[in-house]
């Protein structure tokens, strides 16, 4: 099986997370689905490092980021697909 | 895998089960720490607790406070307890209540005696309680007399991507067999509350969290001086990844996998409505927490850590583990599991979880935890206001 880049936790789930060093632009990420026990792939197209969060879709600005299959947030700064999600393009809801 | 179904624990006159055979030295009071820790070091077999407060305590603050006390002492595993306070009146009010449970309970009081002579008695009947548990033999008891507890600390990514949800898994394969499960952190859910409340198993359950909830929040919002967004997360969450304290809190749900509560209970309150999860009103402070999980009689605990919390507790065996590679490595002497393979995709979940299980009924059968072999033995009360 091939190395694990990036684990999604949720089917749901618009947003994956990087585990290993970090992630190149323009390289080919093996993702891991963990509900059910999933694969996929996603281009990256930033640096993105351990523990930080990479779009598996087109977002735009007022769409909410679902992680654990979960509102976390909304998207303040429109984000590619293979982007890095983090608190320059994305806000709490909650204040 | 076969889930073992049973352990080997100490059966308790009161029908629970104990996972340890604690003779404990507990004082009412910051004062009388001198004479319970004299006593525990004259009379081997037997571990003081001493802490910080039970003076001029009032309210809600006071109740706390002996609920702590009596739970600490009624919890199955202590086999016995010796109570020295300042006064006779507090003093008698815990022992009374912890006599209920059929345990051998004696307490003593300082004033008009003085340590030096309480100590003495204090020791004699000590001796007496540490001979009598000595002859205790574990006995093979069902895995529903496991009462566990849940909290995790010094919290990264990896926590809610793997060590969190292992403990989840645990949980979701543990629950139908009859266990009590237990989570807190009132103000790490923040972001999820509306959430978790939906997880309750009843209208009057998920209405009492979301009151609790609540309450805290206003309390926090009194206190502060500005919104949590400058605290929640933090600058070193941040760093780690995690951008928003709704993120940060989904990853600290993870450790109740997929189920429900039956009830919301008070900081330290004994769950009473059967096997199942609750939710207790507790600090996210690792020490008062796992504290208070204890005094409302869970046998056991559960840690994820992401960056190495090192927390242990006097009574309550503290078992961790981590999903975190470098943590599992430069921190080993306070991992008792290491869950990192799940990051490498070389475990899944399932196995995860399995592992956890295993290691906990093997710490349920006497198997010592880092933390006990280590001497940690944080017994911190938590203090709702100040004193009179």
């Amino acid at each position: 099986m091939a190395s694990t880049d990036i684990i999604i936790h949720d089917k749901k789930d618009n947003v994956g997370v990087v585990v290993i060093e970090k992630v190149a632009p323009n390289q080919t990420c093996n993702c891991w689905i963990m509900e059910g026990d999933g694969s996929a792939t996603v281009e990256a197209k930033n640096e993105v490092p351990l523990g930080h969060k990479l779009a598996l879709v087109d977002l735009n600005e007022g769409d909410t980021i679902i992680k654990y299959g979960h509102d976390i947030g909304k998207v303040v700064k429109t984000i590619k697909k293979g982007e890095h999600v983090h608190v320059h393009n994305v806000k709490t809801k909650k204040w | 895998m076969e889930i073992q179904k049973s352990f080997l624990g100490y059966k308790r006159e009161n029908g629970r089960v104990g996972t340890r055979n604690h003779v404990i030295i507990l004082p009412v009071d910051d004062i009388s720490n001198a004479c319970a820790e004299a006593v525990a070091n004259n009379i081997k077999g037997t571990i003081a607790l001493p802490h910080s407060y039970g003076r001029l305590q009032f309210g809600a603050d006071l109740e706390l406070h002996f609920r702590t006390m009596i739970g600490t002492a009624k919890n199955p595993n202590v086999a016995a307890a010796i109570i020295i306070g300042i006064e006779p009146k507090w003093t008698k009010r815990i022992v009374d209540e912890v006599a209920k449970t059929g345990k051998p309970v004696e307490g003593f009081s300082i004033e008009g005696a003085g340590d030096i002579e309480t100590i003495m008695k204090a020791s004699k009947k000590a001796q007496e309680f540490s001979i009598w548990a000595s002859e205790k033999q574990r006995e093979e008891c069902p895995v529903s007399d496991l009462w566990i507890s849940v909290k995790c600390g010094e919290s990264d990514t990896t926590s809610g991507l793997a060590s969190n949800p292992t403990v989840g898994n645990l949980m979701d394969k543990l629950e139908p067999l009859g266990v009590h499960l237990c989570f807190g952190e009132t103000s790490e859910l923040t972001g999820a509350e509306s959430v978790c409340a939906k997880r309750g198993k009843t209208k009057e359950a998920q209405d009492k969290f979301m009151k609790t909830w609540s309450d805290y929040n206003d309390f926090i919002l009194k206190e502060a001086t500005d919104d949590l967004s400058e605290s929640q997360p933090t600058a070193g969450n941040i760093t780690g990844g995690l951008t928003t304290i709704e993120e940060k809190a989904f990853g600290n749900f993870q450790k109740i996998g997929s189920r429900q509560f039956v009830d919301v209970l008070t900081p330290a309150e004994e769950p009473t409505k059967g096997p199942g999860l609750y939710f207790m009103d507790t600090s996210s402070a690792a020490a008062e927490c796992v504290t208070l999980q204890a005094a409302g009689g869970f046998n056991i605990h559960l840690f994820p850590t992401g960056q190495g919390n090192i927390i242990g507790n006097p009574i309550e065996p503290v078992i961790k583990l981590t999903a975190n590679p470098l943590t599992a490595v430069k921190m080993k002497e306070h991992i008792d599991v290491d869950v990192s393979k799940i990051l490498s995709r070389e475990m899944n979940l399932d196995q995860a979880g399995d592992e956890l299980i295993k290691a906990t009924m093997r710490v349920a059968n006497g198997r010592f935890t880092c933390a006990e072999a280590l001497g940690h033995r944080e017994f911190v009360m938590t203090k709702l206001y100040r004193s009179a």
